[in-house]
């Protein structure tokens, strides 16, 4: 396939649906951290994962601008946002989203976390994770009965993130098909 | 993008989008029965956008209103990509302008500009000079009138 189709294939086959079943997963996700859930749909090209451009296609319009991090930000990535959510992709500190594996995302101080007034205007990160699985961190916090367990890709910048409560960023973290959420309200330590 | 920087192919390209975009839903249907095998890229999805003027075509830009505007996407088996924005809300109109784009792009070009696009063209050259015909019949000639003082 060229890279002018590949960016125009793997979006929703009846959007209507599939992204009301895909906000609903994303949904559950972030108000319950430490569920793993698993979502259908998208085809992005690599190195989107599934669940990053499930996420993508439910979240992202031409209002919300996106950062793409690292090895995410190559052509074939930036056309396919740019076709199926027609989305701005702009500097970290200007973005709504941002996308890449953990190491490409950093610093994590650079994006928005809201502001007094409105704790709303933070950026949300979709975090690539090369594994995903309910162990090594413990969670709680809002959403949680007692404790969870996700593998977070570090602690201390979590830990950071929750002392600016009500402010700071939120997190979802994509593996494949399969998605975690983790607010800004969640208490994380390891175990 | 400007006139004087804009690639022929893409006025050319520009004329026949256009023309499909204002051409009555079910005459597009008429001249394409049937269409060719495609994949749709993009499903028909239906929004609004804000149409803009300028007062005497020179003045400051103004929002007129919104409008209805239908798009599709789609990959004709050959590998041909096609595009189409419609007015209204008739997906299948926006589909069969799609897959019109794109048999415009690929060697049957000139079948189809002679088969589809010429009929809607002179079709719409006629609705228009209907509607200025109607028109030009209520217009009121203000010099034929004759004032004491020209005598």
């Amino acid at each position: 396939m060229s890279l002018d189709l590949q960016a125009m294939t793997g979006g929703f086959d009846d959007a209507p649906v599939q992204s009301a079943r895909a906000f609903r997963a994303a949904l559950d996700a972030l108000s319950r951290p430490g569920m793993i859930v698993t979502v259908t749909g998208a085809v992005p090209p690599a190195p989107l994962s599934v669940a990053a451009g499930v996420l993508l296609l439910t979240l992202v319009d031409g209002t919300t601008p996106v950062h793409l991090a690292g090895d995410w930000d190559c052509a074939l990535v930036r056309d396919w946002i740019t076709f199926h959510c027609g989305a701005p992709l702009v500097s970290p500190q200007d973005a709504v989203f941002a996308v890449g594996c953990w190491a490409a995302l950093q610093p994590v101080g650079r994006f928005a976390i809201g502001r007094a007034d409105y704790p709303d205007r933070a950026a949300t990160l979709i975090v690539e994770m090369p594994l995903l699985v309910n162990d090594r961190m413990r969670l709680a916090g809002p959403g949680i009965a007692d404790t969870a367990l996700l593998s977070l890709p570090e602690v201390a910048a979590f830990q950071d993130n929750r002392a600016l409560f009500p402010l700071g960023f939120d997190a979802f973290l994509t593996c494949g098909d399969r998605l975690a959420g983790l607010p800004r309200s969640t208490r994380v330590e390891a175990v | 993008m400007t006139e004087a920087t804009q690639s022929p192919q893409t006025t050319a390209r520009q004329v026949w989008i256009g023309l499909l975009a204002r051409a009555r839903p079910d005459r597009v249907a008429a001249l394409l029965p049937d269409m060719p095998d495609h994949a749709v890229l993009r499903p028909a999805e239906v929004g609004a956008v804000m149409v803009r003027g300028r007062m005497g075509a020179v003045g400051a830009p103004f929002n007129l209103g919104e409008m209805s505007v239908t798009r599709c996407s789609v990959r004709l088996a050959e590998g041909t990509v096609g595009h189409g924005y419609v007015q209204g809300r008739d997906k299948d109109h926006a589909r069969r302008a799609a897959v019109l784009d794109a048999l415009m792009q690929t060697g049957q070009g000139p079948v189809v500009q002679a088969d589809v696009l010429n009929v809607l063209a002179a079709e719409e050259a006629a609705r228009r000079l209907a509607r200025a015909e109607k028109a030009a019949a209520t217009k009121v000639d203000f010099f034929t009138l004759v004032r004491g003082e020209d005598k």
